[in-house]
C-alpha cells in the first residue's frame, strides 16, 4: 500500500480538566513528551508539526509557535494552527495525515491544546456562541453552543417520540467509562439518570448533565509513513481511511434538525475508500469514538454514521447497545461529556486498539 | 427585568479591575492571586485588557437595513437562477458567479420547525431574560432563525404557525427582526 500512515505509538495525552496549574505550552508539553517517549522518538525526527486549537478565551492569540517553543520542536513545520471549531483537533490529525500520506515528511506530529479556563464562563459562551454566523445569528439572536444542538434535540424528539430520559441515559454511559479513565476531567464521577434529569437546563432541552464540560487539556500523537511505520513499532495503527465534509454555518440553512449532514457525508467518503456500505455500519467496527459535545450529538452520530437508520438511534441507547458488549461500543474513554472538551483538544483512543 | 447594557458591562468590569488592585495591594506588587479553597493554583490576573468591538461592512446589503425602517425583512434573490438567499441576503450568487439579485420581501408566514430556550447566556446577552431562539420555514421554503416572542413558552410546540415582524430590540433600541405566533 503505498502512501500509508500509521500512528506509530506516539501517544500523549494530559490530563483534562481545570488545568489552572499549567499555561497553554506546559500542557501540550505533558503531551508531547508523552507522545515521544511513547513511540521512542526524539523532537529531530519529527519532520512537521501541526497545532489544533480554537482560542479566544486564552492569553496566547497565535499558539503554534508558542507550543512548537515550549516543546523543542521549532523550527520544523512552521508551527501552524489548524482552527475547525469543535474538530480543530481531528483538522490537525488530519493535516498531518495528509503531510505523511503525500510523502512531504515521513514523521509528523498533530498537536491538539486548549487552555478554556483562562477566561470566566460568560466570556466562554460567548466566544462558543460566536461559532457559527456571528452576524446573522450571534449578533442579533444570542446563540450558544448549547443552544445550537438543543434546536436539533428539540426536532428529534419531536420527530422520534424520544425523551430528555433516553438522552441523560447516554450521559450515563459516558460518565461511566470516563468515571474509569484516569485522565478524565470526571475521572471516579458516575451519574445516574435522575441526577441527570434533575440537573437545570443550559438551553432548553438541554440540561447541564447533557453537556460536555469546558475544558483544559491537551494530546499529541506522531504519524509515520509506511516504511518508518514498521521500523518505530511492532504495532502501528494504521490510518485505513479519511472523510471530510462541512454544513454551513448559519444553522436556519440546513434542510432538518435530525442528523448532521456533514457527518454523514464525511463517513460517506471514509466508508467508500475502504469498500463499507453505509448502513449497518456497525457490524464492521469493534468500538467507536464519537463527537458527544452535548448527548444528542452522541446519538445523531449513530444514525449518521450509518450504524442503525435515522430514528433508530435513541433505541440503542435504550437498549444500552452502545456500552461494552454491545452492538457497536461507543466513547469507552468517556467521550467529550466525562472525558472534557477541550474545543481545539484531540481525543486519543488508540491506546485502545493497540 | 432587563438591567441595562451599561451598567452590567460596568459591573463586570470594575470587579474584575478591583480584584486585580486588590491582589497587587496585597501581595506588596505582584499580581498573582493565592491558591483557594478550591483547589484553583496560583494564577497572574492579566493587568492588560481587552476589549472588542467589531466594525462590520454591510454596503453592498444597505437595502436590507432600509428595509427594515419600512417594517420589511428583504432576502436577495438571484435573477439567473431563482435561488434565495437569506441570511445573509447575499450580495452574489456563487453558483452563477454573478452579481444580478433581485431584492424580495419575505412573506413573513412560517412554520415552526424548532426551538430552544437559552438559559445560560453569553456575557452580551446576559442583560436579558432567557429567551427563545427558534427556526422556520417559511412560505418561500427557505428558513429563518429568530427570537420568538410568546407569552407563555410551554405553548410552542413544532409546527405551530408564525408571523415574522420587525421590532425594535430593547434596551438597545436598534431594529430588528422576531417570531410571534400567527394566531395572536
Amino acid at each position: 500500500m503505498r502512501g500509508g500512515v500509521a500512528i506509530v505509538g506516539g501517544v500523549g495525552h494530559a490530563k483534562f480538566g481545570r488545568r489552572t496549574d499549567a499555561t497553554l505550552g506546559e500542557l501540550a508539553w505533558e503531551a508531547v513528551k508523552e507522545a515521544l517517549e511513547d513511540a521512542r522518538l526524539d523532537q529531530k525526527d519529527i519532520q512537521y508539526f501541526v497545532v489544533g486549537n480554537a482560542g479566544g478565551w486564552s492569553a496566547e492569540s497565535l499558539p503554534a509557535v508558542i507550543v512548537g517553543e515550549y516543546c523543542g520542536l521549532n523550527p520544523r513545520g512552521g508551527a501552524m494552527r489548524v482552527e475547525a471549531a469543535c474538530a480543530s483537533g481531528s483538522a490537525a490529525l488530519y493535516n498531518a495525515y495528509l503531510a505523511v500520506a503525500s510523502g512531504m515528511a515521513d514523521i509528523a506530529m498533530a498537536i491538539g491544546v486548549e487552555k478554556m479556563y483562562e477566561s470566566p464562563t460568560p466570556t466562554v459562551v460567548e466566544f462558543i456562541g460566536r461559532a457559527g454566523n456571528y452576524f446573522w445569528e450571534f449578533e442579533n439572536f444570542g446563540l450558544t453552543f448549547p443552544g445550537y444542538y438543543a434546536l436539533y434535540m428539540t426536532a428529534y424528539m419531536n420527530r422520534f417520540g424520544a425523551t430528555e430520559e433516553d438522552f441523560c441515559k447516554v450521559a450515563v454511559k459516558n460518565h461511566y467509562y470516563g468515571s474509569m479513565n484516569p485522565k478524565a476531567q470526571f475521572y471516579g464521577l458516575r451519574i445516574t439518570v435522575d441526577q441527570c434529569l434533575k440537573s437545570r437546563y443550559v438551553a432548553w432541552p438541554i440540561k447541564l448533565y447533557d453537556s460536555s464540560p469546558i475544558t483544559d487539556g491537551a494530546a499529541a500523537v506522531i504519524l509515520a509513513s509506511e516504511e518508518l511505520a514498521r521500523k518505530i513499532t511492532d504495532t502501528p495503527v494504521w490510518i485505513r481511511s479519511v472523510g471530510v465534509a462541512t454544513g454551513t454555518a448559519n444553522l436556519s440553512k440546513r434542510p432538518d434538525f435530525i442528523g448532521l449532514d456533514a457527518a454523514y457525508q464525511a463517513a460517506e467518503q471514509a466508508f467508500k475508500r475502504v469498500g463499507i456500505e453505509h448502513r449497518d455500519t456497525w457490524k464492521y467496527f469493534d468500538v467507536a469514538d464519537v463527537h458527544d459535545c452535548f448527548t444528542i450529538a452522541e446519538v445523531m452520530a449513530y444514525e449518521d454514521l450509518g450504524f442503525v437508520e435515522r430514528g433508530m438511534g435513541i433505541q440503542l441507547v435504550r437498549s444500552e447497545q452502545t456500552y461494552k458488549g454491545g452492538l457497536i461500543p461507543v466513547n469507552l474513554d468517556g467521550g467529550l461529556k466525562a472525558k472534557g472538551h477541550p474545543i481545539g483538544g484531540l481525543r486519543a483512543l488508540v491506546w485502545l486498539l493497540r | 427585568m432587563v438591567m441595562s447594557l451599561e451598567a452590567k458591562y460596568e459591573e463586570f468590569w470594575r470587579q474584575s479591575i478591583k480584584q486585580l488592585n486588590d491582589v497587587v495591594k496585597a501581595t506588596g506588587g505582584l499580581p498573582i492571586a493565592p491558591p483557594d479553597e478550591k483547589g484553583q493554583y496560583s494564577l497572574w490576573y492579566d493587568v492588560r485588557e481587552l476589549r472588542l468591538r467589531y466594525s462590520i461592512s454591510v454596503e453592498r446589503i444597505k437595502k436590507f437595513f432600509e428595509g427594515l425602517r419600512e417594517g420589511k425583512v428583504y432576502a436577495t434573490k438571484c435573477r439567473r437562477c431563482g435561488r434565495y438567499y437569506f441570511p445573509p441576503p447575499q450580495a452574489d450568487c456563487p453558483y452563477c458567479k454573478a452579481s444580478d439579485m433581485d431584492w424580495v420581501e419575505i412573506s413573513g408566514d412560517g412554520e415552526l420547525l424548532t426551538y430552544t430556550i437559552i438559559n445560560t447566556k453569553p456575557l452580551t446577552y446576559s442583560h436579558y431574560p432567557d429567551y427563545i431562539v427558534a427556526i422556520a420555514r417559511m412560505r418561500e421554503g427557505f428558513n429563518v432563525l429568530a427570537w420568538l416572542r410568546v407569552d407563555d413558552p410551554k405553548k410552542v410546540r413544532v409546527g405551530m404557525k408564525v408571523r415574522l415582524q420587525v421590532v425594535k430590540r430593547e434596551p438597545e433600541g436598534y431594529l430588528t427582526y422576531e417570531f410571534v405566533p400567527a394566531e395572536q
